[in-house]
């Protein structure tokens, strides 16, 4: 069966961003840019459940501007077999990334969508949860581990209390949490053969998609800062603060 | 104007989470709030909502279809009665964002996540980037979906006495099972309600070496946390993890002991109002958030301190 795999363009997760001056968003210009962690993690499940035997292809799809192909590059160098672009300069919120992906999951036909369940720029956590609505699919969120048998996904997912485990009908909306696996970094050669890798484009118009979006972001700040940095000497000046000046326990 | 909070409950009592979004819901709709219940055998859940102040209806749909609150079946439930209502609301918990892009999604609309402030009815701010901007956001949606951090909420108090109706299902739709679960079971305060957390990083080194932070919990009543670092190495489970992508808290007191202070942990804590860090390090970015911090050994230092709080 085929996997499709979403990954996404965002700020590379060790960058401290910065909100830019006029307010309207954070600063992207000459800054590292990397494939959301959480969609690293789909790509490595894709990758085992090619490995074990189920999956026969991994196709990696993205979605916004022409560099998005670097982090399909960066799918396809860890083993993703083939790419999708879907190229817009529109900014894509999460219901019209999930409207893109069914239409390219409705041309791909695969048995299950792994995606990061957030995306670590706009926080959102909602993408994967979208498309299944969409397609009238089950969901699965916030996996943690993963077992394919006789056309059902055994889905261990991590909630608030700790462990649930949850089956569903293939096919399916997974999406990942921290634990579900630790992805590999792709090798030279494999760097190099991802190169000549097929990467399909297409756009929104092509896939007839409408993706204005619904919400106006009317500013962008920067959270107050907390004044912080006090060191104390010993453990009874702690405790004698916390009571008197704190007077938190 | 009206608002349909979706509880978060185990069929037996409400979590503390849906009366944070009840008190984010009254500042949208005013006194128009209404509750959902859906779960099996848990009219007592319904009786216990029918007790938050501020109110106006529960709607109880009690059937086995709900009984694990998987998304698929409760999607159609909440989309049936959103035409009643100008907002559907749900706390950001694990239950909430697994249900709630759902509903918005077969809605046609775009759901507003995690807000941290509401500035008008179709006017939200929400933290991104790990809660290093903040977005004031505004949306064209007819029907607003919207999810809410708990911790920026103040839960509301009990003494209200609205009335309970009950509502017939939409059945299940066989495309998802409940297996089952692997709950944490503890004594301590649940830890994005707690007053104090006491939190542990991989300065720990083992999960062994938790138990010194248990008995410090133990004796200021405090919830336990952990860093992702902590429960990447298996030192506690998941559910510990308080972070960007794991819990968000805001007690009256965190200690951060053996955490660094990477900046996603730092999103999931840095609204809480007193920090302590107690770390080996000096220059660990954690000192620059805290309000007191130790540069010391954790195994010397927090004996001593529980010590000392047991004493007073």
């Amino acid at each position: 069966m085929k996997a499709l795999v979403a990954v996404k363009r965002v700020i590379d997760y060790n960058v401290k961003i910065r909100v830019k001056a006029d307010k309207t968003g954070v600063e992207t210009a000459n800054v590292k840019m990397s494939m959301n962690p959480f969609d690293e993690i789909a790509v490595e499940e894709a990758l085992r459940l090619r490995e074990a035997g189920i999956v026969s292809e991994i196709i990696a799809v993205s979605l916004g501007v022409a560099q998005c192909q670097e982090t399909i590059r960066t799918a396809l160098a860890m083993g993703a077999d083939r790419g999708v672009l879907v190229q817009t300069d529109a900014e894509l919120q999460p219901l019209a990334v999930a409207k893109l992906l069914k239409a390219v999951v409705l041309q791909e036909n695969p048995e299950i969508v792994i995606i990061g369940k957030q995306a670590i720029d706009d926080d959102c956590n909602q993408t994967g949860q979208m498309l299944s609505a969409l397609l009238g699919w089950p969901q699965a969120t916030f996996a943690s581990k993963l077992k394919i048998s006789d056309r059902h996904a055994e889905v261990t997912r991590e909630v608030d209390g700790g462990l649930e485990t949850v089956s569903i009908r293939l096919p399916a909306v997974v999406t990942t949490d921290l634990r579900l696996n630790e992805p590999r970094y792709a090798s030279l050669p494999n760097i190099m053969k991802a190169k000549k890798k097929p990467i399909a484009t297409t756009t929104p118009e092509a896939l007839g998609v409408d993706v204005t979006p619904r919400l106006t972001i009317l500013k962008v700040e920067e959270p107050p800062k907390r004044q912080g940095g006090h060191k104390v000497g010993s453990v009874a000046e702690l405790v004698d603060k916390l009571k008197t000046e704190a007077r938190v326990i | 104007m009206a608002a349909l909070v979706v509880a978060e409950h185990d069929n037996a009592a409400v979590k503390p989470a849906t009366l944070n979004a009840i008190a984010a819901a009254k500042e949208i709709a005013g006194p128009e709030v209404d509750i959902l219940v859906a779960g099996k055998d848990c009219r007592a859940v319904a009786e216990a909502a029918a007790q938050i102040a501020g109110v106006r209806k529960v709607l109880l749909a009690d059937d086995g279809a709900y009984d694990h609150g998987l998304a698929e079946n409760v999607a159609p439930l909440v989309i049936k009665l959103s035409e009643n209502y100008s907002h559907l609301l749900a706390p950001a918990t694990t239950s909430g964002k697994n249900l709630m892009p759902r509903v918005a999604a077969l809605l046609d609309v775009m759901q507003i996540s995690d807000i941290s402030a509401v500035v008008s009815p179709d006017t939200f701010v929400r933290p991104i980037y790990a809660g290093n901007a903040m977005a004031t956001v505004q949306t064209a949606d007819k029907i607003k979906v919207v999810t809410i951090r708990p911790t920026n909420f103040k839960a509301g108090a009990g003494g209200g006495s609205a009335a309970i109706e009950q509502i017939g299902g939409e059945g299940a739709k066989g495309l998802a099972a409940y297996v089952g679960a692997e709950l944490s079971k503890s004594e301590r305060p649940e830890l994005t309600s707690a007053k104090i957390v006491v939190s542990g990083g991989r300065g720990l080194a083992s999960g062994e070496n938790f138990k010194i932070l248990e008995k410090l919990a133990d004796t200021l009543g405090a919830g336990l946390g952990a860093s992702r670092a902590a429960v990447d190495a298996g030192y506690v489970p998941n559910d510990y993890q308080v972070g960007q992508t794991g819990k968000v808290v805001a007690p009256d007191l965190y200690i951060a002991i053996g955490i660094s202070g990477a900046i996603q942990h730092l999103a999931g804590m840095k609204d809480s109002k007193t920090i302590v860090a107690i770390n080996k390090d000096e220059e660990a970015p954690i000192f620059q958030v805290a309000d007191y911090g130790i540069v010391g050994d954790l195994f010397q230092i927090v004996p001593e301190l529980t010590a000392a709080v047991e004493k007073k």
